[in-house]
Protein backbone atom coordinates (compact mmCIF):
# COMPACT_ATOMS: atom_id res chain seq x y z
CA UNK A 1 0.00 0.00 0.00
CA UNK A 2 1.03 3.49 -0.60
CA UNK A 3 2.43 5.59 2.17
CA UNK A 4 0.07 8.20 1.69
CA UNK A 5 -2.86 5.82 1.54
CA UNK A 6 -1.78 4.27 4.77
CA UNK A 7 -1.82 7.41 6.41
CA UNK A 8 -5.16 8.04 4.88
CA UNK A 9 -6.64 4.85 6.91
CA UNK A 10 -4.44 5.92 10.01
CA UNK A 11 -6.25 9.31 10.17
CA UNK A 12 -9.63 7.70 9.59
CA UNK A 13 -9.21 5.06 12.05
CA UNK A 14 -7.81 7.13 15.00
CA UNK A 15 -10.42 10.08 13.81
CA UNK A 16 -13.59 7.57 14.12
CA UNK A 17 -12.56 4.67 16.90
CA UNK A 18 -9.79 6.52 18.53
CA UNK A 19 -7.73 3.04 17.24
CA UNK A 20 -3.80 4.06 16.73
CA UNK A 21 -2.38 1.80 13.67
CA UNK A 22 1.45 2.12 14.06
CA UNK A 23 3.38 1.70 10.58
CA UNK A 24 4.68 -1.70 12.09
CA UNK A 25 0.96 -2.64 12.54
CA UNK A 26 0.42 -2.13 8.83
CA UNK A 27 -0.15 -5.63 8.05
CA UNK A 28 -3.18 -5.70 10.54
CA UNK A 29 -4.79 -3.09 7.47
CA UNK A 30 -4.01 -6.11 4.68
CA UNK A 31 -5.48 -8.94 6.79
CA UNK A 32 -8.83 -6.96 8.18
CA UNK A 33 -9.90 -4.61 5.14
CA UNK A 34 -9.02 -6.87 2.09
CA UNK A 35 -12.58 -8.90 2.98
CA UNK A 36 -14.19 -5.07 2.94
CA UNK A 37 -12.23 -3.98 -0.73
CA UNK A 38 -13.60 -7.29 -2.08
CA UNK A 39 -17.07 -6.17 -0.37
CA UNK A 40 -16.93 -2.97 -2.72
CA UNK A 41 -15.52 -4.86 -5.60
CA UNK A 42 -12.11 -3.15 -5.53
CA UNK A 43 -8.99 -4.98 -5.96
CA UNK A 44 -6.72 -3.76 -3.12
CA UNK A 45 -6.17 -1.38 -0.01
CA UNK A 46 -5.14 1.33 -2.79
CA UNK A 47 -7.94 1.58 -4.46
CA UNK A 48 -10.01 1.15 -1.25
CA UNK A 49 -8.57 4.46 -0.27
CA UNK A 50 -9.25 5.95 -3.49
CA UNK A 51 -12.48 5.11 -2.77
CA UNK A 52 -12.94 6.80 -0.04
CA UNK A 53 -11.14 10.14 -1.36
CA UNK A 54 -14.19 9.77 -4.44
CA UNK A 55 -16.81 9.08 -2.29
CA UNK A 56 -16.83 9.43 1.45
CA UNK A 57 -19.52 7.25 1.93
CA UNK A 58 -20.35 6.98 5.33
CA UNK A 59 -21.27 3.13 4.78
CA UNK A 60 -18.08 2.47 3.43
CA UNK A 61 -16.17 4.73 6.28
CA UNK A 62 -18.18 2.50 8.99
CA UNK A 63 -17.08 -0.93 6.86
CA UNK A 64 -13.64 0.11 7.13
CA UNK A 65 -14.18 1.30 11.05
CA UNK A 66 -15.57 -1.58 12.22
CA UNK A 67 -13.70 -4.13 10.30
CA UNK A 68 -10.31 -2.59 12.21
CA UNK A 69 -11.95 -3.40 15.88
CA UNK A 70 -11.23 -6.31 17.66
CA UNK A 71 -14.65 -8.48 19.32
CA UNK A 72 -12.56 -11.09 20.74
CA UNK A 73 -14.96 -11.85 23.84
CA UNK A 74 -15.91 -15.05 25.73
CA UNK A 75 -17.98 -15.93 28.48
CA UNK A 76 -16.97 -15.33 32.30
CA UNK A 77 -14.01 -14.24 30.83
CA UNK A 78 -11.00 -14.11 33.49
CA UNK A 79 -13.61 -15.81 35.51
CA UNK A 80 -12.02 -13.50 38.67
CA UNK A 81 -13.58 -9.95 37.84
CA UNK A 82 -17.08 -12.40 37.56
CA UNK A 83 -16.65 -13.88 41.16
CA UNK A 84 -16.02 -10.82 42.13
CA UNK A 85 -18.88 -8.69 41.82
CA UNK A 86 -21.13 -11.90 42.44
CA UNK A 87 -19.29 -11.99 46.25
CA UNK A 88 -17.86 -8.82 47.15
CA UNK A 89 -19.43 -6.25 44.55
CA UNK A 90 -22.79 -6.81 44.27
CA UNK A 91 -23.45 -7.49 47.78
CA UNK A 92 -22.20 -4.10 48.71
CA UNK A 93 -24.07 -2.09 46.44
CA UNK A 94 -27.22 -3.89 47.31
CA UNK A 95 -26.73 -2.88 50.93
CA UNK A 96 -25.72 0.59 49.67
CA UNK A 97 -28.44 0.77 47.48
CA UNK A 98 -31.26 -0.59 49.72
CA UNK A 99 -33.87 1.79 49.97
CA UNK A 100 -33.94 2.56 45.66
CA UNK A 101 -33.23 -1.10 44.98
CA UNK A 102 -32.09 -0.31 41.43
CA UNK A 103 -29.16 -0.82 39.46
CA UNK A 104 -27.86 0.04 36.34
CA UNK A 105 -24.52 -1.35 34.54
CA UNK A 106 -22.67 -0.67 31.79
CA UNK A 107 -20.62 -2.89 29.60
CA UNK A 108 -18.93 -0.21 27.37
CA UNK A 109 -17.40 -3.03 25.11
CA UNK A 110 -20.06 -5.34 24.92
CA UNK A 111 -18.71 -7.21 21.54
CA UNK A 112 -21.05 -10.32 20.60
CA UNK A 113 -22.71 -9.74 24.03
CA UNK A 114 -20.83 -12.72 25.88
CA UNK A 115 -19.73 -10.10 28.92
CA UNK A 116 -23.56 -8.51 29.76
CA UNK A 117 -24.84 -11.98 29.08
CA UNK A 118 -22.49 -13.18 31.64
CA UNK A 119 -23.19 -11.08 34.14
CA UNK A 120 -27.35 -11.33 33.35
CA UNK A 121 -26.73 -15.19 33.77
CA UNK A 122 -25.32 -14.47 37.05
CA UNK A 123 -28.11 -11.77 37.98
CA UNK A 124 -30.30 -14.35 37.29
CA UNK A 125 -28.86 -17.24 39.67
CA UNK A 126 -28.83 -14.29 42.36
CA UNK A 127 -33.20 -13.49 41.35
CA UNK A 128 -34.48 -14.65 44.80
CA UNK A 129 -32.04 -12.12 46.97
CA UNK A 130 -32.85 -9.48 43.80
CA UNK A 131 -36.67 -10.42 44.23
CA UNK A 132 -38.28 -6.99 43.73
CA UNK A 133 -34.43 -4.76 42.12
CA UNK A 134 -34.75 -3.19 39.24
CA UNK A 135 -31.71 -4.11 36.87
CA UNK A 136 -30.55 -2.28 33.88
CA UNK A 137 -27.35 -3.92 31.80
CA UNK A 138 -26.07 -1.63 28.81
CA UNK A 139 -24.15 -2.84 26.39
CA UNK A 140 -22.84 -0.83 24.20
CA UNK A 141 -20.31 -1.15 21.46
CA UNK A 142 -18.64 0.65 18.05
CA UNK A 143 -19.76 -2.07 15.63
CA UNK A 144 -23.47 -2.30 15.05
CA UNK A 145 -22.55 -5.59 13.15
CA UNK A 146 -21.60 -7.46 16.70
CA UNK A 147 -24.28 -5.65 18.34
CA UNK A 148 -26.76 -7.41 15.85
CA UNK A 149 -24.64 -10.90 16.82
CA UNK A 150 -24.92 -9.93 20.72
CA UNK A 151 -29.00 -9.39 20.50
CA UNK A 152 -29.73 -12.61 18.53
CA UNK A 153 -27.84 -14.82 20.99
CA UNK A 154 -26.74 -17.38 19.36
CA UNK A 155 -23.46 -18.78 19.62
CA UNK A 156 -21.57 -21.47 18.15
CA UNK A 157 -20.00 -24.58 19.85
CA UNK A 158 -16.17 -22.96 19.81
CA UNK A 159 -17.98 -20.03 21.48
CA UNK A 160 -19.55 -21.48 24.11
CA UNK A 161 -17.19 -23.85 25.69
CA UNK A 162 -15.08 -20.54 26.13
CA UNK A 163 -15.50 -19.83 29.70
CA UNK A 164 -19.22 -21.11 30.19
CA UNK A 165 -19.33 -23.29 32.69
CA UNK A 166 -21.63 -26.30 32.01
CA UNK A 167 -24.01 -25.89 34.07
CA UNK A 168 -25.32 -22.80 32.88
CA UNK A 169 -24.99 -24.03 29.38
CA UNK A 170 -27.69 -26.55 30.45
CA UNK A 171 -29.77 -23.87 32.36
CA UNK A 172 -29.77 -20.84 29.75
CA UNK A 173 -28.82 -22.54 26.45
CA UNK A 174 -31.03 -24.90 23.93
CA UNK A 175 -29.43 -26.40 21.38
CA UNK A 176 -30.18 -26.14 17.46
CA UNK A 177 -27.88 -28.26 15.78
CA UNK A 178 -24.71 -26.82 15.72
CA UNK A 179 -25.40 -23.51 17.63
CA UNK A 180 -26.09 -22.80 20.87
CA UNK A 181 -29.14 -20.92 21.71
CA UNK A 182 -29.59 -18.17 24.84
CA UNK A 183 -32.64 -18.17 26.59
CA UNK A 184 -35.28 -15.06 26.06
CA UNK A 185 -35.24 -14.13 29.75
CA UNK A 186 -31.37 -13.98 29.65
CA UNK A 187 -31.36 -11.68 26.59
CA UNK A 188 -34.14 -9.82 28.03
CA UNK A 189 -31.65 -8.32 30.65
CA UNK A 190 -29.48 -7.00 28.39
CA UNK A 191 -30.25 -3.73 26.02
CA UNK A 192 -27.73 -2.74 23.12
CA UNK A 193 -26.83 0.58 21.51
CA UNK A 194 -24.39 1.58 19.48
CA UNK A 195 -21.56 3.87 20.35
CA UNK A 196 -18.63 5.32 20.59
CA UNK A 197 -16.17 5.52 23.15
CA UNK A 198 -14.63 8.92 21.69
CA UNK A 199 -17.84 10.60 22.44
CA UNK A 200 -19.70 12.31 25.14
CA UNK A 201 -21.65 9.14 27.09
CA UNK A 202 -24.30 11.57 29.09
CA UNK A 203 -27.15 10.46 27.42
CA UNK A 204 -26.46 6.88 28.06
CA UNK A 205 -27.61 7.63 31.77
CA UNK A 206 -25.55 6.84 35.27
CA UNK A 207 -24.55 3.87 36.26
CA UNK A 208 -23.19 2.15 39.05
CA UNK A 209 -20.65 -0.55 37.43
CA UNK A 210 -18.54 0.50 34.22
CA UNK A 211 -17.39 -2.52 32.67
CA UNK A 212 -14.67 -1.25 30.53
CA UNK A 213 -12.41 -4.45 30.13
CA UNK A 214 -9.84 -4.87 27.23
CA UNK A 215 -10.62 -1.87 25.74
CA UNK A 216 -8.57 0.75 26.81
CA UNK A 217 -5.12 -1.01 25.35
CA UNK A 218 -6.65 0.26 21.74
CA UNK A 219 -6.32 3.82 22.50
CA UNK A 220 -3.47 6.17 23.04
CA UNK A 221 -3.12 8.14 26.36
CA UNK A 222 -4.61 11.35 25.58
CA UNK A 223 -7.97 8.96 24.29
CA UNK A 224 -7.51 6.67 27.34
CA UNK A 225 -7.66 9.81 30.09
CA UNK A 226 -10.41 11.43 28.58
CA UNK A 227 -12.28 8.43 27.92
CA UNK A 228 -11.88 7.80 31.78
CA UNK A 229 -12.96 11.17 32.32
CA UNK A 230 -15.95 10.96 30.38
CA UNK A 231 -17.13 7.77 32.43
CA UNK A 232 -16.24 9.03 36.23
CA UNK A 233 -18.86 11.90 35.37
CA UNK A 234 -21.76 9.37 34.81
CA UNK A 235 -20.67 7.27 38.54
CA UNK A 236 -21.16 7.95 41.45
CA UNK A 237 -18.13 8.30 44.16
CA UNK A 238 -19.26 4.55 45.47
CA UNK A 239 -19.71 3.15 41.67
CA UNK A 240 -17.48 0.46 40.58
CA UNK A 241 -15.26 0.58 37.28
CA UNK A 242 -14.09 -2.76 35.70
CA UNK A 243 -11.20 -2.97 33.62
CA UNK A 244 -8.95 -5.56 31.80
CA UNK A 245 -6.36 -7.46 33.40
CA UNK A 246 -3.66 -5.67 31.81
CA UNK A 247 -5.37 -2.25 31.99
CA UNK A 248 -4.57 0.62 34.80
CA UNK A 249 -5.66 3.93 35.40
CA UNK A 250 -2.34 4.78 36.87
CA UNK A 251 -0.12 7.15 35.23
CA UNK A 252 -3.14 7.92 32.96
CA UNK A 253 -6.42 9.57 34.93
CA UNK A 254 -6.39 10.80 38.54
CA UNK A 255 -10.45 10.43 37.95
CA UNK A 256 -10.47 6.52 39.45
CA UNK A 257 -8.24 4.89 42.52
CA UNK A 258 -8.09 1.28 43.11
CA UNK A 259 -10.17 -0.63 45.36
CA UNK A 260 -7.63 -1.87 48.07
CA UNK A 261 -7.50 -5.69 48.41
CA UNK A 262 -9.82 -6.11 44.89
CA UNK A 263 -7.23 -6.64 41.67
CA UNK A 264 -8.81 -4.60 38.67
CA UNK A 265 -12.02 -2.61 40.09
CA UNK A 266 -11.65 1.21 40.83
CA UNK A 267 -13.89 3.98 42.12
CA UNK A 268 -14.47 7.69 41.25
CA UNK A 269 -11.71 9.87 43.22
CA UNK A 270 -13.52 12.16 45.70
CA UNK A 271 -13.84 15.22 43.05
CA UNK A 272 -16.38 12.93 41.13
CA UNK A 273 -19.83 13.17 41.40
CA UNK A 274 -21.35 12.57 44.91
CA UNK A 275 -23.04 8.89 45.72
CA UNK A 276 -26.67 8.50 45.15
CA UNK A 277 -27.03 7.73 49.13
CA UNK A 278 -24.73 10.68 50.04
CA UNK A 279 -22.31 8.73 51.40
CA UNK A 280 -18.34 8.37 51.06
CA UNK A 281 -17.17 5.69 48.68
CA UNK A 282 -17.67 2.38 49.98
CA UNK A 283 -14.95 -0.16 51.51
CA UNK A 284 -15.07 -3.11 49.98
CA UNK B 1 2.19 -30.80 42.00
CA UNK B 2 -1.51 -32.04 41.46
CA UNK B 3 -2.45 -34.91 39.22
CA UNK B 4 -4.35 -35.66 36.36
CA UNK B 5 -5.78 -38.81 35.39
CA UNK B 6 -6.02 -38.80 31.12
CA UNK B 7 -8.61 -41.26 30.47
CA UNK B 8 -8.99 -42.11 26.69
CA UNK B 9 -9.21 -45.06 24.41
CA UNK B 10 -7.01 -42.63 21.65
CA UNK B 11 -3.54 -42.92 22.01
CA UNK B 12 -3.14 -39.28 20.01
CA UNK B 13 -6.08 -37.16 22.53
CA UNK B 14 -3.89 -38.53 25.51
CA UNK B 15 -1.00 -37.23 24.09
CA UNK B 16 -2.01 -33.87 23.53
CA UNK B 17 -3.80 -33.88 26.60
CA UNK B 18 -0.87 -35.18 28.58
CA UNK B 19 1.22 -32.24 26.93
CA UNK B 20 -1.21 -29.46 27.64
CA UNK B 21 -1.75 -30.81 31.47
CA UNK B 22 1.71 -30.88 31.82
CA UNK B 23 2.22 -27.04 30.72
CA UNK B 24 -0.32 -26.56 33.19
CA UNK B 25 1.99 -28.12 35.63
CA UNK B 26 -0.18 -31.58 36.24
CA UNK B 27 1.74 -34.91 36.69
CA UNK B 28 -0.30 -37.10 34.23
CA UNK B 29 -1.07 -40.48 34.36
CA UNK B 30 -2.96 -42.26 31.46
CA UNK B 31 -5.87 -44.71 31.07
CA UNK B 32 -7.46 -46.49 27.79
CA UNK B 33 -10.44 -47.14 29.12
CA UNK B 34 -12.36 -46.78 32.31
CA UNK B 35 -11.70 -50.25 33.97
CA UNK B 36 -8.11 -49.21 33.44
CA UNK B 37 -8.47 -46.29 34.88
CA UNK B 38 -11.17 -47.56 37.83
CA UNK B 39 -7.90 -49.89 38.94
CA UNK B 40 -5.92 -46.74 38.75
CA UNK B 41 -8.13 -45.23 41.26
CA UNK B 42 -8.13 -48.05 43.60
CA UNK B 43 -4.30 -47.59 44.43
CA UNK B 44 -4.33 -43.72 43.92
CA UNK B 45 -7.00 -41.40 43.48
CA UNK B 46 -5.98 -38.28 41.49
CA UNK B 47 -6.63 -34.61 41.96
CA UNK B 48 -8.29 -34.80 38.51
CA UNK B 49 -9.42 -36.80 35.91
CA UNK B 50 -10.37 -35.79 32.23
CA UNK B 51 -12.60 -38.38 31.09
CA UNK B 52 -13.54 -39.27 27.49
CA UNK B 53 -16.76 -40.91 27.06
CA UNK B 54 -16.87 -43.81 24.48
CA UNK B 55 -14.05 -46.52 25.27
CA UNK B 56 -14.28 -50.13 24.93
CA UNK B 57 -14.21 -52.16 28.07
CA UNK B 58 -16.04 -49.75 30.77
CA UNK B 59 -17.08 -46.86 29.16
CA UNK B 60 -16.90 -43.09 30.74
CA UNK B 61 -19.93 -42.53 32.45
CA UNK B 62 -20.08 -45.56 33.66
CA UNK B 63 -16.71 -45.29 35.19
CA UNK B 64 -18.12 -41.98 36.86
CA UNK B 65 -20.68 -43.20 38.38
CA UNK B 66 -18.36 -46.02 39.63
CA UNK B 67 -15.92 -44.02 40.92
CA UNK B 68 -18.44 -41.46 42.82
CA UNK B 69 -19.18 -44.65 44.62
CA UNK B 70 -15.75 -45.30 46.13
CA UNK B 71 -14.54 -44.17 48.98
CA UNK B 72 -12.40 -40.61 48.48
CA UNK B 73 -14.09 -41.15 44.61
CA UNK B 74 -16.07 -37.54 45.26
CA UNK B 75 -12.73 -36.21 45.51
CA UNK B 76 -11.41 -35.96 42.06
CA UNK B 77 -12.55 -33.33 39.89
CA UNK B 78 -14.06 -35.07 36.77
CA UNK B 79 -14.08 -33.14 33.35
CA UNK B 80 -15.48 -35.36 30.34
CA UNK B 81 -14.27 -34.57 27.65
CA UNK B 82 -15.87 -36.07 23.97
CA UNK B 83 -17.49 -35.70 21.00
CA UNK B 84 -21.01 -36.29 22.54
CA UNK B 85 -22.66 -32.45 22.18
CA UNK B 86 -25.80 -32.75 22.71
CA UNK B 87 -27.68 -31.31 25.59
CA UNK B 88 -29.23 -34.80 26.91
CA UNK B 89 -25.54 -36.67 27.30
CA UNK B 90 -24.27 -33.19 29.07
CA UNK B 91 -27.49 -33.65 31.59
CA UNK B 92 -26.38 -37.30 31.87
CA UNK B 93 -22.91 -36.42 32.90
CA UNK B 94 -23.89 -33.80 35.28
CA UNK B 95 -25.99 -36.24 37.09
CA UNK B 96 -23.11 -39.51 37.23
CA UNK B 97 -20.91 -36.87 39.18
CA UNK B 98 -18.92 -34.69 35.93
CA UNK B 99 -17.77 -31.38 37.43
CA UNK B 100 -17.01 -29.94 33.80
CA UNK B 101 -17.65 -30.64 30.35
CA UNK B 102 -15.58 -30.15 27.31
CA UNK B 103 -16.81 -30.83 23.52
CA UNK B 104 -13.88 -32.28 21.28
CA UNK B 105 -12.25 -31.00 19.46
CA UNK B 106 -10.73 -29.00 22.52
CA UNK B 107 -8.02 -26.69 22.64
CA UNK B 108 -5.09 -25.59 25.37
CA UNK B 109 -7.45 -22.90 26.09
CA UNK B 110 -10.80 -25.03 26.58
CA UNK B 111 -8.82 -27.12 29.20
CA UNK B 112 -6.83 -24.41 31.07
CA UNK B 113 -10.35 -22.38 31.52
CA UNK B 114 -12.37 -25.54 32.74
CA UNK B 115 -9.75 -26.59 34.88
CA UNK B 116 -9.76 -22.96 36.18
CA UNK B 117 -13.74 -23.46 36.50
CA UNK B 118 -13.34 -26.17 38.61
CA UNK B 119 -11.09 -24.70 41.06
CA UNK B 120 -7.84 -26.72 40.12
CA UNK B 121 -5.81 -24.12 38.81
Amino acid sequence: MQADNFEVLQKLLKQRSGLVVSPEKAYLLESRLMPVARKWSVKGLDELVALVRAKRDEKLLQDITEAMTTNESSFFRDTRPFDQFKSVVLPQLMEQRASRRHLRIWCAAASTGQEPYSLAMVLHEERVRMNGWRVEILGTDLSTEVLDKARDGVYSQFEIQRGLPITYLVKYFRQDGDKWLLSPEIRQMVDYRPFNLLEDPTALGRFDIVFLRNVLIYFDRPDKASILGRVAKLMPSDGVLYLGGAETVFGISDRFKPVEGQRGIYQPTSDAEPSSAGRQAAAF
Amino acid sequence: MKTCLVVDDSRVVRKVARKILEELEFACDEAEDGKQAMDHCMVTMPDAILLDWNMPVMNGIEFLRALRQMTHGAEPKVVLCTTENDLNHIQEALSAGANEYIMKPFDSDIIQNKFEQVGLL
